[in-house]
C-alpha cells in the first residue's frame, strides 16, 4: 500500500507522547511529511501531518481508544499510496483502499482496528496479453499489454515516473499482479502492479479543453446544464433534496467507461443500496452489470475521520489510473462537505488557527487541487482519456453562502443547484433551473449540432427563455392571479408548466424514464415547442386560453417519457394535436 | 489498583490529573471522593504529563484531594437477556428496585461501525398505522428516521403511537423497544412509563432514564448504552429492535458543554466541529446485517430550537439520518393530530419498502401525487388570502379544497387509531378522486383504471 520514497530505509522507532482522539503525537521519530507510520502495539495505520521540533503529529486512520503514551511508533518511510492493477473493478474499498469484502472475512460484520488487507488480490492470476515485443522502445506510461478484467480491458502500463527503456523480455499467459511480466534491457523488472501516492496527481502529456458532453440520460442535466467529459460539476443542496439520488443516477447512467463512486462520510444504508443495486443494473451500452465498470469507495460517517479525509484522494488516484489507459472516467464524490469537515476536525485537533466557520485556511487550496485533477487529457502513451468529477456539497441549512459551497463554485464549471422547495413538491430531480448553470454550453455547441440536431441549441435557449419568462410572470400571478395576465402570457405559463412537468421532471424509479437519451430529449422538447407554436398561433386568431388548455393531445404528451418505443406514439400524439388545433382555429 | 492524588485542575466536567503512568486514551476512570462515593469518567486526552478526564456526573464534591483510579479498560457495559422489562438510569444502573443485570456479555459502549459490505439492505415495510408515515414517508426496518419537533408539540405522543402500533404485517418475529431519555422531565418520563405500562409494552422494553436534573454529561453515554443494548438484542439475540432516543437536542447541548469546557474551537453556534461525526456514530448504529435475523431501527426525537430546521442539531441530523418526520406547529394549532407536515418530511428508504409484494403497486405514485397536490394547494392558500377564492380558476379551487381535505382526513387521525396500509392508500385515492382525472399526471393510466374510485365502482358493477 506504500510507495518507496527517497528516504525509505530502516527507521528507528519513535515513542508515543500524547493521544487525543484521531490525532497523536510521537517523539524521537525520524519522519517526513505524509509518511505512513504504524502507531502503537497494534500497529494502527497513520500519516504524518505536522512536524514541530522533536514532535511528530500523526493522524490515525483507525480508532485510538486504548492506546497509551510510551507505546512505539515506527515509520515505514513511505507515503500513503494505492495499489493499481487488475482487480480494481467491482471492488469496494474503505477510505484507505482496504477491500471491505476481505475485511468481513477477516474480522466479521463490524469494522475492528489493526487489520490490514491489500487493495488487490495478490494470489489471483490474470491472463496477460502482451502488446509490445522484445526490442520495442517504451516510454513511461506505455501500454505493455492487456488483461480482460471484466468486460473492460485493463491496460497494463509502465509506471509514469520511470525512465524510458527497451523491452528485453515480455511474458504472455497467466500471472499474479506481483509476478514480473516485463524486463527491460537495463535490467529493470515490472509486474502488473503499480503503486502510486494518492496525494500526487498522475502525470499526463497535455491537458485539453473538453468538447464532448458526458451523457447522463437525465434530461435537465443533458438538456439544459450539460457537463463535458473531463469537466467538473458541483451539486449542492440541503438534506433531502436528492443529492444522493442524483449522484447515483449519474453513476448508473453516465456514458463514462469507468465509474468511481466515493461515499465519503455518508450513510451506510445508502452504500448498501448501491452495493445491492449495481450488480443487478445493466449498462445501457454493453448490457453487462454496471458493477463491472465500477469501483466503490465507502467510508461511511461512522468510520474513522482520517480515513474519510484520505478517501477522496484514493478515489481520484484510481480514476486517473484508468484515465491513463485511455478511458473516460467519471468520479462521483458524495459528499465533499464531509471531506471538508474531516479536514476541519483534524485541523482543530492540531489547534491550527481556523479560517471561516472553523474550516482550515487551506480549505480552498485543497478543494481546487482536487478538482484540478479532473480533465480531458492526452496521456503519456498518447491516448485520449478523461476524468469528470462531480462533487456533492451538503451546505448546512441549505445555505449556499457557506465556505465549502462558495470555494467549490469558484472552481467548478457546472453548478446544479438542488432546491428543497422543489423536492417538497416532489419535483425530481429537484434541480433549480434558474440558479443552475453550465459553462460548457459554448464548448459543446458543435457536438449538439452534429450529433443531436442542428436545431437543438436553439430549442435549448428557447426553453430557458420560457422558464425565465415564467419566473417573471409567476411574480405577477402571485399578486393578481393568472386570469389577469394577457392571453399570450397565459399560454406561456402553460408551456412553461409543460417544460417543467414533462421535460424536467424525471422519475428515477421508473424503468423507462430513469434514462432518456439525447434523441428522445430532443423529440420531447421539440414536441413541446410545436405545441407552443400551435398555441400562440391559435391564440392570435382568437382561440381562448381555456380552449387551448383543453387540447387533449397535450395530456398524452406527458405519458411519452414512460414509453420505451415512443416514436409511433409521439407521431400519433402530434397528429392528434395538429387536428385539434385545426378544429379550434377553424371554429374561431 | 494504583490511586493517584495528583488532580491539578477541575473545570466544568473535566478533571486534569498530573504525573501518571501511561494511561490509555478512552480508559474508564473512577474518582474516589473523601466520603467514599465513586464517580465515573473517561480519558479524553492523555500524555506523559497530563491526563484529561471527562466526568459523567456532576463534579460536585471532587477536590484536589480526591483519588483517581484508572481501570485499564475502555467503558464496557454488561448486557443480558434479562434486561427486557427493566428500567435503568442514564448511566446504566437499575433504578426500578430490581436486582442487578446478570451479564451475559460485556460490550464496548462505543460499538464498532458495521462494515458497509456486511450490511443488509433495509426492505421490510414497518406499518406504524399513521397515514402520513405509512402512506407518504414509509418507515422500513433498519432505518433511522428522526422526528423533528418543537417545544410544546406532541412529538412524544407520535413516538409512543409508533412504538405501540409498529409492526411488520404478516410477521411474528421477536421485537423489542429500547427507550433512552436524555434530559427530559420526570413528568415526561412518567408519561412514557405510564403508556408503556398501559399497553404492556414495558415487558419487551429496556428503558434508560437520564432526567432533566441528572448530570448533563451523563447524557453523552446514555444513548451509547441504549444502542449497545439494542445491538446486543438485535445481532446476538435476533430481535427486531426499535430504539427511541429523546431528546437529541439535550444530547447536543451536553456535547457543546463539554466542548466549551475543553476550550475547543467551536463550530456553528458554539457546537463542536466534530458534532457531525459524533452524531453519525450514534445514528449509524441503525441497520441490519446480511444473513442475520435482527435489526435496529431508530427514531430519534429532537426539538428544533425556535422551530428552526436549519439549526445545527436538526441540520446535521438530517444529513445523517434517512429522512425526517416533521411535526408542525400550524397543524397543531389547527387541532390536527398527529400534526405531521408531510412537505418537509421525507423517508429516504421508502422506495425500498413499498410497492408490489410489500405494500401495493400504486403506493409510490399515489404518494407522489398526494405530495404534488398538497404542495400546490398549500401554495394557493397564500394567493387566496390576497385575491379571494372567486379569482381562482376551477383547477386551483379544487386543489385548494384538496389541501384542506388532505389535512382533515389524511393527516388527522386518532391517538389510538391504527390504519392499515390498505386503508391509508384507499383513503388517498378517495381524496385524489376529488381532482379531475387528467390532473393526476404522476400516476399512469393502468393504475388509475385499477384503483381510482370512479373506475373501481364501475368495475364492481360488472
Amino acid at each position: 500500500m506504500e510507495v518507496k520514497t527517497k528516504h525509505a530505509k530502516e527507521q528507528k522507532q519513535g515513542v508515543l507522547k500524547r493521544i487525543a482522539g484521531p490525532v497523536v503525537t510521537a517523539v524521537n521519530l525520524d519522519a517526513h511529511m505524509y509518511d505512513v507510520v504504524k502507531v502503537g502495539k497494534e500497529e494502527l495505520m497513520g500519516e504524518v501531518i505536522k512536524i514541530q521540533g522533536d514532535s511528530v503529529i500523526i493522524q490515525v486512520y483507525e480508532d485510538t481508544a486504548g492506546i497509551r503514551p510510551g507505546e512505539p511508533v515506527s515509520n515505514t518511510g513511505l507515503s500513503l499510496a494505492v495499489e493499481l492493477g487488475p482487480g480494481l473493478l467491482t471492488s469496494i474499498y474503505d477510505g484507505i483502499q482496504r477491500p471491505l469484502a476481505v475485511l468481513v472475512d477477516k474480522m466479521g460484520n463490524f469494522i475492528e482496528r489493526g487489520v490490514t488487507a491489500p487493495g488487490l488480490s495478490h494470489e489471483k492470476k490474470w491472463t496477460f496479453k502482451p502488446l509490445v515485443k522484445a526490442g520495442d522502445k517504451v516510454e513511461p506510461g506505455a501500454i505493455l499489454g492487456e488483461v480482460q478484467e471484466t468486460n473492460i480491458v485493463h491496460k497494463v502500463m509502465l509506471p509514469p515516473n520511470v525512465k524510458p527503456g527497451t523491452v528485453k523480455t515480455i511474458k504472455s499467459g497467466d500471472y499474479t499482479i506481483d509476478e514480473i511480466i516485463c524486463v527491460l534491457e537495463d535490467g529493470r523488472e515490472y509486474p502488473m502492479l503499480q503503486r502510486w501516492p494518492v496525494r500526487v496527481p498522475r502525470p499526463v502529456k497535455e491537458k485539453m479543453n473538453p468538447t464532448i458532453p458526458l451523457i447522463t440520460g437525465q434530461r435537465i442535466l443533458d438538456g439544459l446544464f450539460p457537463i463535458a467529459k473531463g469537466g467538473t460539476a458541483a451539486i449542492p443542496g440541503p438534506f433531502g433534496s436528492g443529492k444522493t439520488v442524483t449522484q447515483q443516477q449519474l453513476a448508473k447512467w453516465s456514458d463514462a467507461e469507468i465509474v468511481v463512486y466515493i461515499g465519503c462520510g455518508e450513510r451506510g444504508n445508502e452504500m448498501t443500496e448501491v452495493l445491492t443495486e449495481f450488480p443487478h443494473l445493466e449498462d445501457p451500452k454493453s448490457g453487462k452489470p454496471l458493477m463491472e465498470r465500477t469501483v466503490l469507495i465507502a467510508n461511511t460517517s461512522n468510520m474513522p475521520v482520517a480515513a474519510r479525509e484520505a478517501s477522496v484522494y484514493t478515489g481520484i488516484t484510481i480514476a486517473e489510473y484508468f484515465r491513463d489507459m485511455g478511458y473516460d472516467v467519471s468520479l462521483m464524490a458524495d459528499s465533499t462537505s464531509r471531506w471538508a469537515e474531516a479536514m476541519r476536525e483534524i485541523s482543530s485537533r492540531l489547534e491550527e488557527m481556523p479560517g471561516e466557520e472553523g474550516y482550515p485556511a487551506y480549505l480552498a487550496a485543497r478543494l481546487s487541487e482536487f478538482y484540478e485533477r479532473a480533465g480531458l487529457v492526452k496521456t503519456l502513451n498518447g491516448a485520449r482519456g478523461s476524468v469528470s468529477v462531480i462533487g456533492a456539497v451538503s451546505p448546512p441549512g441549505g445555505d449556499f453562502s457557506e465556505p465549502v459551497t462558495q470555494n467549490t463554485l469558484r472552481i467548478v464549471k457546472v453548478f446544479w443547484a438542488l432546491d428543497a422547495k422543489l423536492s417538497q413538491r416532489r419535483h425530481f430531480p429537484a434541480i433549480n433551473w434558474l440558479n443552475s448553470y453550465s459553462l460548457y454550453l459554448e464548448a459543446l455547441h458543435d457536438y449538439y449540432d452534429k450529433e443531436v440536431s442542428p436545431e437543438w441549441n436553439t430549442i435549448r435557449s428557447w426553453a430557458m427563455e420560457i422558464l425565465q419568462k415564467e419566473a417573471e410572470l409567476q411574480e405577477i400571478v402571485q399578486l393578481v392571479g393568472s386570469d389577469a395576465l394577457p392571453e399570450s402570457e397565459q399560454v406561456t405559463i402553460e408551456v412553461a408548466r409543460m417544460i417543467r412537468e414533462i421535460f424536467l421532471q424525471q422519475n428515477a424509479y421508473d424503468a423507462v424514464d430513469t434514462f432518456c437519451d439525447m434523441k428522445k430529449q430532443y423529440a420531447m422538447m421539440k414536441a413541446i415547442k410545436t405545441y407552443a407554436e400551435l398555441s400562440y398561433s391559435a391564440q392570435l386568431v382568437g382561440v381562448s386560453p381555456a380552449q387551448i388548455n383543453a387540447v387533449k393531445a397535450k395530456n398524452e404528451l406527458a405519458q411519452i417519457k414512460f414509453i420505451k418505443d415512443y416514436t409511433p406514439e409521439l407521431a400519433k400524439i402530434m397528429k392528434q394535436m395538429d387536428d385539434e388545433f385545426n378544429t379550434l382555429r377553424s371554429a374561431a | 489498583m494504583k490511586e493517584y492524588r495528583t488532580i491539578s485542575k477541575i473545570a466544568g466536567p473535566l478533571v486534569f490529573v498530573e504525573k501518571t503512568e501511561p494511561i490509555a486514551y478512552g480508559e474508564l476512570v473512577n474518582i474516589i471522593l473523601a466520603d467514599g462515593t465513586t464517580k465515573r469518567g473517561q480519558v479524553l486526552d492523555t500524555s506523559d504529563e497530563l491526563v484529561v478526564v471527562q466526568i459523567f456526573e456532576t463534579t460536585a464534591g471532587i477536590g484536589r484531594d480526591s483519588g483517581v483510579r484508572f481501570t485499564g479498560e475502555t467503558i464496557k457495559m454488561p448486557v443480558g437477556r434479562d434486561m427486557l422489562g427493566r428500567i435503568l438510569s442514564g448511566g446504566g444502573k437499575p433504578i426500578d428496585g430490581g436486582p442487578d443485570i446478570v451479564p451475559e456479555k460485556r460490550l464496548d459502549i462505543n460499538g464498532a461501525a458495521i462494515n458497509p459490505y456486511a450490511r443488509g439492505m433495509p426492505a421490510d415495510f414497518i406499518q406504524t398505522g399513521i397515514s402520513t408515515i405509512d402512506g407518504t414517508n414509509t418507515l422500513v426496518r433498519g432505518q433511522k428516521l428522526p422526528i423533528f419537533s418543537g417545544a410544546g408539540l406532541p412529538h412524544n405522543n407520535v413516538a409512543l403511537q409508533i412504538a405501540r402500533q409498529a409492526k411488520v404485517p404478516g410477521s411474528t418475529e421477536n421485537f423489542a423497544v429500547v427507550f433512552a431519555a436524555m434530559g427530559i422531565t420526570k413528568e415526561e418520563a412518567n408519561y412514557f412509563m405510564q403508556d408503556f405500562e398501559r399497553t404492556g409494552a414495558l415487558e419487551r422494553a429496556v428503558v434508560f432514564l437520564n432526567l432533566a436534573d441528572d448530570p448533563a454529561v451523563e447524557r453523552i453515554i446514555t444513548p451509547r448504552l441504549a444502542l449497545t443494548t439494542a445491538e446486543y438484542l438485535a445481532f446476538e439475540l435476533g430481535m427486531h429492535v426499535l430504539v427511541i432516543l429523546t431528546d437529541m437536542t439535550n444530547y447536543c447541548e451536553a456535547l457543546r458543554q463539554i466542548g466549551a469546557a475543553r476550550e475547543e474551537v467551536p463550530g456553528r453556534r458554539g457546537y463542536p466541529g466534530y458534532m457531525y461525526t459524533d452524531l453519525a456514530n450514534l445514528y449509524e448504529r441503525a441497520g441490519m446485517i446480511k444473513g442475520q435475523k435482527g435489526s435496529v431501527t431508530q427514531i430519534p426525537i429532537l426539538t428544533m430550537p425556535g422551530d428552526d430546521i436549519t439549526h445545527p442539531i436538526a441540520d446535521l441530523t438530517g444529513y445523517i439520518t434517512e429522512g425526517q418526520i416533521v411535526v408542525n406547529r400550524d397543524l397543531h394549532r389547527k387541532g390536527i393530530y398527529p400534526p405531521i407536515n408531510v412537505l418537509p418530511s421525507l423517508s429516504r428508504l421508502m422506495n425500498l419498502g413499498i410497492g408490489k409484494g410489500k405494500t401495493r403497486e400504486d403506493h409510490k405514485k399515489v404518494s407522489d401525487q398526494m405530495y404534488a397536490g398538497y404542495a400546490e394547494g398549500n401554495d394557493l392558500r397564500g394567493l387566496v388570502a390576497i385575491v379571494g377564492k372567486d379569482a381562482l380558476s376551477e383547477r386551483d379551487r379544487l386543489l385548494l379544497e384538496f389541501a384542506d381535505l388532505f389535512e382533515n382526513r389524511f393527516v388527522r387521525q386518532g391517538y389510538d387509531e391504527d390504519r392499515s396500509i390498505e386503508d391509508t392508500l384507499n383513503l388517498a385515492w378517495d381524496l385524489l378522486a376529488t381532482l379531475p382525472v387528467e390532473q393526476l399526471t404522476r400516476i399512469d393510466r393502468e393504475l388509475i383504471n385499477k384503483y381510482h374510485p370512479k373506475f373501481r365502482t364501475g368495475a364492481k358493477k360488472e
